[in-house]
């Protein structure tokens, strides 16, 4: 494996690559450091036939992700990956775009999120460190992940959700046979519990104690976004920022490829997007700080709801490195964004889809996207798990069984609410 | 008297033991009364007197940075929790 150490982004401390998410001398968060010499010695050309050569799924990464062999027979998991990346020509033109518009669909995952990707790799890792019970602390999507990847693994999993969290979510996670624990308090509260839990049982919490091996999964999007465009750089990239992983490990993602030779160009603009009801990197990029003032979460984006960010400080750096921005919009906006994009491109999805379209629009509408240019936006979620988002979004029309009631009704557009 | 509950991270540093006893009317107060008993937990915990970024401390479950940092008044038999921030997501 090419994953050499767990380092302290704070103060570099090196750990091995055992479970392990906090660094001891500083309390900073650890992440996975590489040494991709053996991949920079060959030439980039046949590095890029290695990885056409790999799986349909994110195991054709496997040299970028920190696990010794890949999950094979029994112990292959789902597959998860290799989304479809669609463009997306009457969304860039509703919105006055002069420019390509492409979306990255990856409600196209096993359960419809790309918590797929990041429960691969770490549930991968927990069992090459011979851990047997997965879990986790959940805003729904990853509920699901976690739950439909231990059955496939054959796995236990105990998966901590907020009480109040979509049925949808819900559903879609007990019916895997995990336990399935509802928690009277917010993500705040359910991750402070796991938190020190994790303490106390010899659990794989993914997105605690193997935390560094979960997020790496997200740095997927970014090598498929890049092969998908003919191993090409985009020139901005917009992703909605719930703990703010995912968007720093996009950035990382194409920073390793970059440096490898892999694809060419700069950094692509990174767009981080919030829900106003919960947007404390938002408030504290706009504020030009660098520290995360924790908020109590007001929104129907709630896979997007964490008020205490773990990663919002990076999130930031992120932003503002890349020539990016970090913005927040209202919960009309977001719906107005579901439908915009299902209406556009044909793909309908959840809230924090929503956030992002949302706030793709707004950057338009701000002048924010230069004509030409290749512009990304990054869908994490099906729309099926939130259904409550779209009711009342629109009018159907019912009649009786006969062709005069249809034509009455429907042709000339009487509408029934 | 109040009650101060230790991440396994820290245990190491404060003899082993998951929960200390403090003196303290504030959660200031009981921290100094922390490191008093264990000086290397300051650095820790700590950077020029005040939280590091990455350590959250609950008061009866609520996160301090909601309440008056390190100002916030403790009541009497009070329980407050030092977590890890780094987590979720």
């Amino acid at each position: 494996m090419n994953a050499k150490s767990l380092t302290c982004r704070e103060c570099g401390f090196e750990y091995p690559l055992e479970a392990r998410y906090v660094c001891e001398k500083c309390f900073g968060p650890v992440e996975v450091a590489y040494d991709f010499s053996a991949l920079a010695s060959g030439d980039s050309e046949s590095l890029k036939r290695r990885i056409q050569a790999g799986p349909q799924n994110i195991w054709r990464y496997a040299d970028f992700l920190p696990v010794d062999a890949l999950p094979q027979g029994p112990h292959a998991g789902l597959p998860v990956g290799s989304t479809p990346l669609v463009k997306a020509d009457r969304l860039a033109e509703r919105l006055g775009i002069d420019g390509e518009v492409w979306v990255k669909n990856d409600a196209h995952n096993p359960t419809h999120s790309f918590k797929d990707r990041v429960v691969a790799v770490a549930s991968a890792r927990a069992r090459e460190l011979g851990m047997t019970t997965l879990a986790c602390a959940s805003t729904g999507n990853l509920a699901g992940a976690v739950a439909a990847q231990a059955a496939a693994l054959g796995l236990e999993s105990y998966v901590f959700i907020p009480s109040d969290l979509e049925e949808q979510k819900i559903l879609s996670t007990g019916i895997y046979g995990t336990k399935l624990v509802r928690v009277k308090g917010n993500y705040d509260d359910v991750n402070r519990l796991c938190t020190e839990l994790s303490g106390e049982r010899d659990w794989a919490f993914v997105n605690v104690n193997v935390r560094p091996y979960y997020a790496e999964g997200s740095k997927t999007l970014a090598y498929e976004i890049a092969e998908q465009l003919d191993w090409q750089l985009p020139d901005r990239v917009v992703a909605p920022i719930a703990s703010g992983s995912l968007f720093t490990k996009l950035k990382k993602g194409f920073g390793e490829w970059i440096e490898l030779g892999l694809i060419e160009g700069e950094q692509p603009a990174m767009f981080g997007a919030q829900a106003a009801g919960c947007s404390p990197v938002a408030t504290a990029y706009a504020e030009g700080k660098n520290f995360i003032k924790p908020v109590k979460p007001d929104t129907i984006a709630k896979s997007l709801a964490i008020g205490n960010p773990a990663d919002g400080p990076y999130a930031i750096d992120v932003a503002k490195n890349s020539d990016g921005s970090i913005e927040a919009v209202t919960d009309d906006e977001i719906r107005a964004g579901i439908k915009l994009l299902a209406e556009t491109t044909g793909i309908f999805t959840e809230t924090a889809g929503g956030v992002t379209t949302a706030t793709l629009a707004k950057l338009a509408a701000a002048g924010k996207i230069p004509a030409g240019g290749r512009t990304v936006i990054v869908i994490t979620g099906d729309g099926l798990k939130t259904l409550d988002a779209v009711r009342g979004s629109f009018e159907s029309y019912e009649v009786e069984p006969k062709l005069s009631d249809f034509i009455t009704h429907v042709e000339n557009e009487v509408l029934v609410p | 008297m109040s009650t101060i509950k230790l991440p396994t991270q820290l245990r190491d540093v404060a003899g082993g033991n998951a929960e200390v006893s403090v003196e303290g009317d504030t959660v200031g107060a009981a921290l100094e009364s922390l490191f008093a008993e264990y000086e290397e937990l300051r650095g820790r915990i700590t950077e020029d007197g005040e939280l590091r970024r990455f350590v959250n401390v609950y008061l009866a479950g609520e996160d301090i940075r909601y309440l008056d940092g390190l100002e916030t008044p403790l009541p009497a038999g009070a329980e407050l929790t030092i977590l890890p921030a780094v987590a979720g997501g």
